[in-house]
């Protein structure tokens, strides 16, 4: 009748004991990369303006993506080359999906 | 017209606005395997103690025709009653008259039993089922809803509010249940949301079940806006009438006493807790080691089970438990648990309910997702609750009580009345091992085996420091006891607190970290 415990570690130790569904499921911190432009919003690409192998300049509009019924334009964060658009026009996105990756 | 043809007259009126939305829209209701209106409050109230009002309300829509339709009662049942003899305040829903949805004179039935609730400082159940605003009374329907709010909130610690979702509950009126002490929901048939599934498509592209939004399980489990939940509408009724048996009528009353009786023998307080203290034991077997019959009545049992908190009786008198749980996450506070565990302590400490709170827990939840979510402004609720809170507070440490913990779980230096603790308490600014590897740190890098060396002082830190006789030595434990004497010293604390008193200093009122 002996449960399986799983091991669960605090700073003050290591112990024995059950988790939840929650804790199984939270999201380990990652750093953010600002050479992957995500969405930050889930929404609709309405246009794209760059291609892969494009410079661009700090600034410039790189896409625009409706959300909330707002157009955001979504601006090249440091000057750099697109190295791959992953999204097209029309394209539903939900929250953090990857558009563009620049290098 | 004789008197008797007037009676007559009477009798039929009420029979036909008592049918609500008519035989098939009842139909429907049990298809969808709910009760009416009607017969959810008969089940929860005594029998023949419900007594209508404003049966012969009608809506106030003018507009799209609205005129030409009846709606009985505006789609919304009220009245007064009893439970177990005690008596309460109700409404009710009925989603069988246009959908239960919300217009100027429905809401003006709740309200009127609100005003009516707070006035005779008697608790309030109000059943959901609806379909939300009555868009065709446009603005007003929205003004009722901020007026059930406004109401739900002053009378929020004076008079207890119960809500019971038993069908759908979205958008903006999912905020008097969130604005209530008690939120009930029943498996397949509660659904709160504030966006629906079909706005969350079209707007996110996002797709998700009804059920997976917002159902039952999803509020007690995940989101932690429901506190209770049953498998039927008679579970959640049964939970109900139980709840009510606990609390008092009102914040200047206090929960009736019943006659005591021992715990069950079948719960052994000494043999509930583990020789290895890395090993999990279930909290809930020590509390009904110490209740009357062994009775615990569990609040939010599925949410943040790391804490358990709920109700049960010492010597016949209502206490709330605040519990660490070992068997999940170790006991530990995070997030989830401390606004848990806050909010409850709240709970008692407006309505007059001693605390009893039974601390093991090796301090706070690490990790980044915690720290991002507000661990601090969270975890900071549990002090300010116990701080705040001047019921009787009684604390019996029964194992870890380390660092930041230690302080949060109603200490004597937040006020407690009476903390005592079990010879196997380990009470000390941190856990034996971070401990050792700070205070013995140069010993251990110095050291030809540095493991052992840390194995060595990790044991000497224990014997010196993890045990309860320092912080007994320094008055903030005022007595270490046997576990077999917990349920007498409890019954004797509770007994000399009865007629606690303590003055705050005069202020509008605190700014809690919500």
């Amino acid at each position: 009748m002996e449960e399986e415990f799983q091991t669960f570690s605090t700073s003050e130790g290591v112990f024995l004991t059950r988790t939840t569904k929650k804790f199984q499921n939270r999201k380990a911190w990652a750093e953010p990369n600002p050479k992957m432009i995500s969405a930050s919003i889930p929404g609709t690409v309405l246009d794209v303006y760059v291609k892969a192998g494009q410079i661009v300049k700090k600034g410039e509009t790189i896409l625009l993506l409706e959300a909330m019924k707002m157009q955001n334009q979504i601006v090249m964060p440091f000057d750099g080359k697109v190295k791959k658009v992953y999204v097209k026009a029309e394209e539903k996105i939900p929250k953090n999906h990857l558009m563009v990756e620049i290098v | 017209m004789s008197l008797k043809r007037n009676i007559q007259d009477l009798r039929k009126r009420k029979i036909e606005v008592q049918k609500g939305g008519g035989d098939e829209a009842i139909e429907k209701q049990a298809a969808m395997g709910k009760l009416t209106a009607r017969e959810r409050i008969l089940a929860i109230l005594d029998e023949n103690s419900f007594h209508e009002y404003d049966l012969f309300v009608e809506h106030l829509a003018h507009d799209f025709d609205m005129e030409k339709k009846v709606l009985h009662g505006d789609g919304v049942v009220t009245g007064t009653g009893t439970i177990d003899g005690s008596p309460i305040c109700i409404y009710a829903q009925d989603f069988t008259v246009a959908g239960g949805s919300l217009g100027l004179g429905h809401a003006r039935k709740i309200t009127k039993i609100m005003d009516h609730a707070l006035k005779m400082r008697v608790p309030l159940i109000g059943i959901n089922d609806s379909g939300g605003a009555r868009i065709q009374e446009g603005v007003n329907s929205l003004a009722g809803y901020g007026e059930i709010f406004f109401r739900n909130t002053i009378s929020s610690g004076v008079i207890p509010q119960l809500s019971v979702i038993l069908g759908p509950c979205a958008g903006g009126a999912v905020y008097s249940p969130a604005l209530t002490d008690f939120v009930f929901v029943v498996e397949n048939i509660s659904k709160m949301f504030i966006t629906g599934p079909n706005v969350i498509k079209t707007v996110l592209g996002e797709e998700i079940s009804m059920e997976e939004l917002g159902g039952a399980k999803v509020h007690c489990e995940i989101a932690g806006n429901a506190h209770f939940y049953a498998k039927s509408e008679q579970e959640c009724f049964e939970q109900i009438k139980s709840l009510i048996k606990y609390i008092p009528r009102n914040n200047t009353d206090k929960a009736a006493r019943i006659e005591t009786k021992e715990p069950l023998k079948k719960y052994k307080i000494e043999d509930v807790v583990p020789n290895d203290p890395k090993y999990p034991y279930d909290i809930k077997d020590i509390i009904k080691s110490i209740t009357d019959s062994s009775e615990f009545f569990e609040v939010m049992e599925l949410y943040a089970p790391n804490i358990v908190i709920g109700f049960g009786r010492i010597d016949g008198n209502t206490c709330g438990f605040v519990a660490n749980q070992p068997m999940y996450l170790a006991g530990v506070l995070d997030c989830d648990s401390s606004d848990k565990a806050a909010r409850f302590i709240r709970y008692c400490d407006a309505f007059n309910i001693p605390i009893i709170t039974l601390e093991d827990m090796p301090g706070y939840l690490p990790g980044a997702d915690q720290e991002h979510m507000g661990v601090i402004r969270h975890g900071a609720k549990i002090l300010y609750a116990y701080s705040e809170a001047t019921v009787p507070k009684i604390t019996v440490i029964i194992r870890k009580a380390y660092g930041g913990g230690y302080i949060a779980m109603n200490s004597r230096h937040l006020r407690a009345d009476f903390v005592f603790a079990w010879p196997t308490a380990e009470i000390a600014v941190m856990g034996p091992e971070g401990a050792a590897n700070i205070v013995f740190r140069k010993e251990i890098m110095e050291a030809e085996d540095s493991n052992a060396m840390r194995k060595q002082k990790i044991e000497e830190y224990k014997e010196k420091f993890a045990n309860p006789y320092v912080a007994a030595g320094k008055g903030y434990v005022d007595q270490v006891i046997e576990p077999s004497e917990t349920r007498s010293m409890l019954i004797h604390a509770l007994s000399v607190s009865t007629n606690k008193t303590i003055q705050m200093p005069l202020k509008k009122h605190g700014i809690p970290p919500f």
